[in-house]
């Protein structure tokens, strides 16, 4: 386990470390090379910034320039043998000066009505919610040591009993409430299966999509028909900020549904509970060695239920979001593969709240981007949606630093 | 060449080993029994008859042709829609065989879907191109293209796990869902390999498959999308299956490191390369199970169908109730092809069960066949009558926790 770079780090904030020390204490290990890589990565966006609305500079000059410092920076952190950054930069000037090229070349009036930055954040806000609860649902069962295929078929449970719910409740609290437990319900029966039967968790989870496909399905037919869910279906309602005159932020955060708002909070609230508070870390510890943590006196076969079941509820939640916060809608497999972005983005976000959530922006920013490029090539623009997966692909090949799930991540624990 | 800080030498095939390696016919049929047992109890609940729905859905499948009493108009009936189960049961025997070779490795290919996809692809391309080729020729070369373009996309899983060590599980959930989008870019308006045919500018879908590129029917009205040739070609590539697991080097090595990856590299066997080698012919199978539905009875894609398919789905219920075995594959494929044609909104009766309904029941059956045989203790213990009789003391377990612990 001592090649994992966050477990120690972790179990140590877990014992009382503060913040900011640990954070300044990590960042002073960072070598200065690394730092020049950084920067070589930052000229390469900005490369490409400058040549997009409010600047939108008409000629590619000042962008060439950019990005030679850029490459300039990389190949001193190179020499330096810092190579992953180094490539890294490389890479994000070429692309810069792909995108500043492309950018020149496109009509003004079509690059201002794509890239509206308030607009393109809070839909990458509204696209990133469903993947980031999946998400969060994925790293508390992991963090547990038990795989969740099944995140797809828990988001698609809570997007049809959110839906329902609020149908005969007439109200979206009853909504968020029914889908939650729902979701806990899928969960439970991962539990069952994958904790107390020890059954191949990736086969259970595998099952809980196909069921979900099912059941949901079976249900939405036999209450709804050929009709749909009806029109007056109870919506969750969006938060109003007085934070419009923010530059950049506030227009984009002004108005947001509330389930975006409860997304974030939960991202910092499992974050702390993972890594700041004592469950946490006996949480974390049946993740890695259940053993061990049996041994310590912890019960991994409970720490298992509590977390499979509680990530079927965060997972139902974004799809509780999905149908009466987003689309304000049920149809049949409406989720089409958003739960395994959501696994795609615990991967891509290495087992922590914050990194899910920041590869669920990543994915989310691509599909609000997708939404608007048509005007561009609507071909390309549905290309486009096979981001996530490609470059989760490339991450877990180890091309952006090593991804590596908790060591007891999948294997069932058998008690002697 | 295990997964870093995975779980080493475990993988799926060698935990649900007790239940694909025992031998007998009988905890497949239990499961299946089980899970339709539990799908009747939906259907009543539901307000409908389960006898006579299951009846329903079995005279839509046609397989009551078998039955030499059933005579005039039905005996008709029966071999339509016997030949419509057929059909679907060709993809489904190879996107099973597809996950069975991989289990047989110690892989969990979920990726058949995808590599169904990228075959799909490949072929409508050869099929929809080289006009004037030999008729022959030309189905042979879009087969082909169809199982190439699999084996490819399949390799890259194979290859990202030799290399790096990447789970199968998850790199091939990726290729699948980029084989949707690039399928749904390639075929799109505007796309790269969108129809060239006036009528259909407005329509996502690609080029017609040409005459000569068509799988000949062999029964049934061809106008009527009878039975294509492309069943016998399933059966043969099962056969073959079958020689190349059990009778050939290669297989005795895929299924030595099926057995235990450490041992096997011990005596001389590269892991890594079998990795390659497996998940290649996987999608070999299971683009060609893409290649045989457009050339034999779909003949274009529409990008519509493209994210709703799921045949290669259906292959992970299909490998995991057949056992991983030739035959118990190709009978666990009848049974789903049965299973999709008889609960078809053309083949049953609305007025015994509604269709929308039976096909999401197909969906439950499946979840709870692949449920059942995630816990091969559960089935050993129904099957041994465990759950009635005490419990015998057992010798301990390996321990079986972290690898790197």
């Amino acid at each position: 386990m001592s090649t994992t770079s966050d477990a120690p780090a972790g179990v140590a904030a877990g014992s009382g470390g503060t913040g900011g020390s640990r954070l300044r204490a990590r960042l002073a290990r960072v070598p200065r090379a690394a730092w020049l890589g950084w920067a070589g990565v930052a000229l390469g966006i900005i490369a490409f910034y400058v040549t997009l609305p409010p600047l939108l500079l008409r000629t590619i000059v000042p962008s060439l320039v950019l990005a030679a410092a850029g490459v300039a920076l990389a190949v001193v952190a190179l020499r330096a043998g810092e190579r992953r950054v180094g490539w890294g930069a490389i890479v994000a000037c070429v692309a810069g000066i792909a995108g500043a090229y492309g950018a020149v070349n496109s009509g003004e009036t079509n690059l201002e009505r794509v890239v509206v930055w308030s607009a393109l954040l809070a839909a990458a806000l509204r696209y990133a919610t469903p993947l980031t609860f999946a998400a969060l649902g994925g790293v508390t069962s992991e963090r547990a040591g038990v795989v969740n295929i099944g995140l797809e078929g828990m988001l698609l449970t809570g997007a049809f009993f959110g839906a329902w719910g609020a149908d005969i409740t007439s109200s979206w609290i009853g909504g968020i409430v029914i889908g939650l437990l729902a979701g806990g319900v899928m969960g439970l029966l991962h539990a069952v299966f994958s904790v107390s039967l020890r059954a191949d968790q990736i086969v259970s989870g595998t099952a809980i999509n196909f069921l979900a496909l099912g059941i949901t399905g079976f249900l939405f037919v036999k209450a709804y028909g050929t009709e749909g869910t009806p029109d007056d279906l109870p919506e969750i309602p969006d938060v109003h900020l007085p934070i419009g005159w923010i530059p950049f932020l506030g227009e984009g955060l002004e108005q947001l549904n509330l389930m975006i708002w409860i997304g974030l909070i939960a991202v910092a609230a499992l974050s702390i509970y993972l890594f700041r508070t004592p469950t946490g870390l006996r949480h974390r510890s049946v993740g890695e060695n259940p053993l061990a943590a049996d041994t310590a006196g912890i019960s991994p076969i409970r720490v298992r239920y509590y977390a499979v079941v509680a990530s079927g509820a965060l997972a139902a939640l974004g799809g509780v979001f999905l149908s009466i916060g987003f689309v304000h809608s049920f149809s049949q497999n409406m989720t089409i593969g958003k739960g395994f972005i959501g696994l795609a983005a615990v991967i891509f976000g290495k087992w922590k709240p914050g990194g899910a959530l920041a590869a669920a922006l990543l994915f989310g920013f691509s599909s609000a981007l997708a939404q608007r490029l048509p005007v561009f090539s609507p071909s390309t623009a549905v290309l486009f949606q096979a981001l996530p997966y490609v470059l989760t692909l490339i991450a877990v090949a180890g091309l952006v630093g090593r991804s590596r799930p908790p060591a007891a991540d999948g294997i069932p624990y058998e008690r002697h | 060449m295990s997964d870093e800080g995975g779980p080493g030498t475990i993988t799926v095939a060698s935990r649900l080993s007790g239940y694909l390696r025992g031998g007998g016919v009988l905890i497949p049929l239990i499961t299946a029994f089980i899970a339709f047992l539990i799908g009747g109890l939906v259907v009543a609940a539901a307000g409908a008859n389960p006898i006579d729905t299951y009846r329903a859905i079995f005279e839509g499948s046609g397989l009551n042709w078998l039955f030499p009493w059933v005579s005039g108009d039905d005996r008709t009936l029966a071999a339509l829609n016997l030949q419509q189960t057929l059909i679907l049961t060709t993809p489904l025997i190879l996107t099973g065989l597809a996950v069975a070779f991989a289990f047989r490795a110690g892989l969990f290919n979920i990726g058949g879907q995808g590599q169904y996809l990228v075959g799909t692809f490949a072929a409508v391309y050869i099929g929809s191109s080289l006009d004037g080729t030999p008729a022959l020729l030309h189905v042979v070369l879009a087969m082909v293209a169809g199982c190439v373009a699999g084996g490819l996309w399949a390799g890259i899983a194979g290859l990202l796990k030799a290399t790096a060590g990447v789970n199968e599980v998850i790199s091939t959930i990726m290729l699948n869902w980029t084989a949707v989008f690039l399928g749904s870019y390639l075929f799109t308006l505007g796309g790269p390999l969108h129809s060239d045919d006036p009528a259909a500018q407005s329509i996502p879908v690609s080029n017609d498959v040409l005459e000569s590129a068509r799988l000949p029917v062999f029964w049934g009205d061809p106008e009527l999308q009878g039975l294509h040739i492309g069943i016998f070609i399933a059966l043969a590539v099962t056969a073959l299956f079958w020689v190349l697991l059990n009778r050939s080097v290669t297989g005795y090595e895929v299924r030595a490191v099926g057995f235990n990856p450490d041992a096997a590299e011990y005596a001389g066997i590269s892991a890594g390369r079998n990795y390659v080698k497996v998940m290649a012919i996987c999608g070999v199978l299971a683009g060609l199970a893409g290649a045989l539905d457009v050339l034999g009875w779909q003949f274009r894609i529409a990008t519509n169908d493209i994210a709703v398919s799921q045949v290669g789905y259906y292959g992970i219920a299909v490998a995991l109730l057949g056992r991983n075995t030739a035959f118990g594959t190709v009978a666990a494929a009848v049974l789903f092809g049965a299973l999709l044609n008889g609960t078809s909104v053309r083949n049953l009766d609305p007025t015994i069960f509604e269709p929308q309904l039976a096909s999401n029941l197909t969906f439950i059956i499946q979840g709870l066949i692949v449920l059942f045989v995630s816990a091969p203790v559960l089935v050993t213990m129904l099957t041994r009558g465990r759950l009635l009789r005490r419990r015998r003391p057992t010798p301990k377990p390996e321990v079986r926790t972290g690898a790197g612990a």
